[in-house]
């Protein structure tokens, strides 16, 4: 019973672990789907982060802050949008920009306001997305079993949890059973022939980077009001970049986004229940190992072990009409 | 001209169109008519202006001036969304298909029918059912294009058109990409949308195809339309007269071979590809000095990996290769040792493998031989000598413009080859290989081509051509090997064959007993 109650601990743990992975994962699908490369996903993240953050400490309100998260993030994704669309530029050039200046630039107005290192002031309960107890919850818990499963797993999350969980299946059923969808497909593999079908590549790639934006600036509004209860400087902690690598893991896929990013959510858990923990004969478990498997298992997918990533075939790609 | 009273307006009349870039002056005052129901073939040399006149045709350039009428009535196309909607359908040269997506996807793709799939997919899949059965164009609605044939994604392309209620079709250079029977196919069914009233712009520089298919044709030559002939009362030395502005001998003019010792021998070559398959097995074929070897073939029978492994490029599975009567060991078949050994080669593909696109033209004309004293032995390279050797090059080879710092790519198709074929012939080769040495060149480089390729015969130099021309390699070649599947399905004398008897072996039909 003791093994049963700690995995309960660790998947709820993986869970909310998880869920700044999966809407960044989803993010970047739908950037990358579109044939915009976006590594700046670490940098929105912590924009998100930070401007939720900063409404919601003057404000005090969570949807405040959820509001002025997720616009302060579209509007960077806008600018990586219209570096990548219109200005053709190097995208990968523009998305480290984007992560270089918003690593400094939070940092640099958190500490400008509050002198505290950037940190901003802990957010009263009222200002944050709290855990929300679904039905039911209290007559299951006696139950064996189920009861600890539902209400740790199950209930008893925030609806920015909640949101996460949906959205995979939601991408999933645009990307495949909507116009829009197949012809964010299609733009991402030929733009030429979105082109010649009398659609606008430049509209459907817009499109795409802003849905991104709105979903990376909800994985850094959950950091900031879910998670913790402040902004502190570098919190995204490269989660960016871990959804980056789970997107990749994925091949751009939504379902597989989901589950890769429970896994490294899960991986993630595990190494921060293992800390201090001794293995009989073997001494103290390395967490650094586990921490690093997520990247560990991208490469090995990324060589060829594991069947084959092969990226949407315009992404990255600005599109030029030819001569 | 007045059109007759009572009958059908033309199907498209573009009157006085006019488009620059920059400088370039690309459709200089077009006028063309183009009557419903017939099949209209444009011709001209590349850069003639036939693509850019069909693609403010289609609406993805807007003409600087002029006139566009569809069906009598004045236009204004400036999207391709406009082109589809006056019932302008485009066949592209290369396809604008999305590989990853199912046939039924790439159809819907822009005319879809609703926010959602699904209404739009059973009404598409109906449609296509029905045009499966009208026109004869059978396609699986689920396969995934990218696991198509290039015939079968051409029907694709051609179906989108239909799909969007398309009267009019263009096709730009449909047979570049196809095999000769996946052409005869498509001319079969631009025959039965013809009989079903649709009209069809047909665009090439292939003019047997114009004879075989088309009912009139036009002719433009540097952006200008020189004129339109009906097919049946024209002629193929007549309409490239109207290409080039000048008498072009298509029959290049050559004396016999004076074939000397065996210079190049291939025996049973057998090669792999990237991904292991087996693309050339037991090959085998004696080349001499003064003698022009062509090898004829569909494309993606095995030429450019016996390019490959002759260049040194590609290593060998098995067989052996001798240079004047001595077997190559492993270590010297990588191509810096081939060249040192006299094997030049001019590649099949000199986008991909023989020039650097964005280098200056000095420097893509000394690839390779870059280590050469004349380039400035040692670390610094000496760039007057450099220059000067490319001026020279371009004088001698008739490279326009002379601009030995001009990048590459701004270069024609026909002088890029010339580029090419300079710095190898320059070299002085015992034995040249020389893969499709005409592929999307004019038929003025054509001919320069041609006649230096017989000029190296001349002087007694071995000649391996490799083709996918038939009138090509019979205008060239001396003796003739025919690759099907990797294998030599047959060997030739030009003068002992014909067209069918090759295309038999060039289908792998097999060889009958002579």
């Amino acid at each position: 019973m003791e093994i049963f109650d700690s995995l309960v601990v660790i998947f709820a743990s993986a869970i909310r672990l998880g869920v700044p992975l999966i809407l960044a994962c989803i993010a970047g699908l739908w950037s990358e789907r579109s044939g915009v490369v976006d590594i700046g996903l670490e940098g929105k993240m912590l924009t998100g982060a930070f401007a939720a953050a900063v409404v919601a400490t003057f404000t005090g309100s969570a949807w405040a802050g959820l509001l002025a998260g997720v616009t302060a993030s579209v509007a960077v994704s806008l600018i990586h949008g219209y570096a990548s669309i219109d200005q053709r530029a190097n995208q990968i050039v523009s998305g480290t920009a984007i992560n270089m200046v918003a690593d400094g630039m939070t940092a640099l107005i958190g500490n400008a306001i509050w002198s505290q290192g950037g940190r901003t002031p802990q957010l009263p309960d009222s200002a944050l997305f709290q855990p929300i107890s679904l039905p039911f919850e209290a007559a299951l818990a006696p139950v064996p079993i189920l009861g600890p499963i539902y209400s740790h797993l199950i209930s008893h999350h925030d609806l920015i949890t909640y949101f996460a969980f949906a959205i995979a299946p939601l991408t999933y059923w645009a990307l495949y059973s909507t116009r829009f969808g197949l012809r964010l497909r299609a733009v991402g593999e030929n733009p030429a022939a979105v082109d010649t079908a009398g659609l606008s590549v430049r509209g459907l790639r817009y499109g795409a980077v802003m849905i991104c934006g709105v979903l990376v600036g909800l994985s850094g509004v959950y950091l900031s009001l879910a998670q913790a209860a402040y902004f502190q400087p570098h919190m995204s902690a490269g989660k960016g970049f871990i959804a980056l690598a789970a997107l990749v893991f994925a091949k751009w896929r939504p379902w597989p986004a989901l589950a890769t990013c429970l896994l490294f959510g899960f991986l993630d858990a595990l190494s921060i229940r293992m800390q201090g923990a001794v293995i009989p004969g073997l001494g103290e478990v390395p967490v650094q190992a586990i921490q690093a498997l997520p990247y560990v298992m991208t490469v090995v997918l990324l060589a060829g072990f594991i069947g084959k990533a092969i990226p949407p075939k315009a992404s990255g790609v600005p599109y030029v009409k030819e001569r | 001209m007045t059109d007759n009273r009572g009958a059908a307006p033309p199907a498209i009349e573009l009157i006085g169109v006019d488009k620059s870039f920059g400088p370039v002056h690309a459709n200089k005052n077009v006028n063309l008519r183009v009557e419903r129901g017939v099949i209209h073939g444009i011709v001209g040399e590349n850069g003639a202006g036939k693509s850019t006149l069909m693609s403010i045709l289609y609406g993805f350039y807007e003409a600087d001036a002029g006139e566009i009428r569809v069906n009598g009535e004045v236009v204004r196309i400036r999207s391709s969304r406009e082109a589809i909607s006056h019932g302008i359908g485009m066949v592209h040269q290369h396809f604008m298909l999305v590989p990853p997506l199912s046939v039924l996807e790439n159809v819907m793709l822009g005319a879809e029918g609703g926010p959602l799939l699904a209404r739009g997919a059973a009404a598409v899949r109906a449609r296509l059912a029905h045009l499966a059965k009208e026109y004869a164009l059978e396609v699986d609605p689920d396969a995934i294009v990218g696991d198509l044939s290039v015939g079968l994604q051409q029907r694709v392309e051609i179906l989108k058109a239909l799909v969007r209620g398309a009267e009019i079709l263009v096709l730009d250079e449909p047979t570049a990409v196809l095999t000769p029977s996946e052409a005869d196919q498509l001319f079969e069914m631009l025959r039965v949308l013809k009989s079903q009233n649709k009209t069809i712009v047909f665009i090439t520089h292939k003019l047997r195809e114009i004879m075989s298919l088309t009912d009139r044709v036009s002719v433009m030559r540097r952006g200008e339309m020189v004129g339109t002939f009906e097919t049946a009362a024209t002629s193929p030395p007549e309409l490239a007269d109207a290409m080039v502005g000048r008498k072009v001998i298509l029959k290049i003019d050559k004396g016999p071979a004076h074939p000397g010792a065996v210079v190049l021998e291939a025996r049973a070559l057998s090669v792999q590809d990237d991904r292991g398959v087996t693309r050339l097995s037991d090959v085998s074929f004696t080349l001499r000095a003064g003698e022009i070897l062509g090898i004829a073939g569909v494309a993606g029978n095995g030429q450019s990996e016996l390019l490959e492994a002759l260049s040194g490029i590609r290593p060998l599975s098995a067989g052996e290769i001798w240079l004047n009567g001595a077997v190559l060991p492993a270590w010297a078949r990588e191509p810096k040792a081939m060249r040192r050994h006299g094997v030049g080669h001019v590649p099949e593909d000199r986008h991909r493998v023989g020039l650097i696109m964005p280098f200056e033209a000095c420097e893509s004309g000394m690839l390779g031989f870059h280590d050469e004293k004349v380039y400035g032995a040692g670390v610094l390279f000496d760039r007057a000598a450099i220059v000067a050797d490319e001026a020279a090059k371009m004088e001698a080879y008739d490279i326009r413009p002379r601009a030995p710092l001009l990048r590459t790519a701004n270069f024609s198709g026909g002088n890029q080859q010339k580029i090419v074929l300079a710095r190898e012939i320059e070299r002085n080769p015992a034995v040249i290989l020389v893969g499709q040495p005409t592929r999307g060149v004019d038929i003025g480089a054509i001919e320069f081509i041609h006649k230096r390729i017989v000029a190296m015969r001349d002087a007694g130099k071995a000649v391996l051509l490799v083709s996918v021309e038939l009138d090509e390699i019979f205008a060239l070649a001396d003796r003739i090997v025919v690759l099907c599947g990797g294998r030599v399905t047959g060997e030739r004398r030009p003068e002992e064959t014909n067209a069918r008897d090759l295309g038999l072996l060039m289908a792998g039909v097999a060889e009958r007993a002579a």
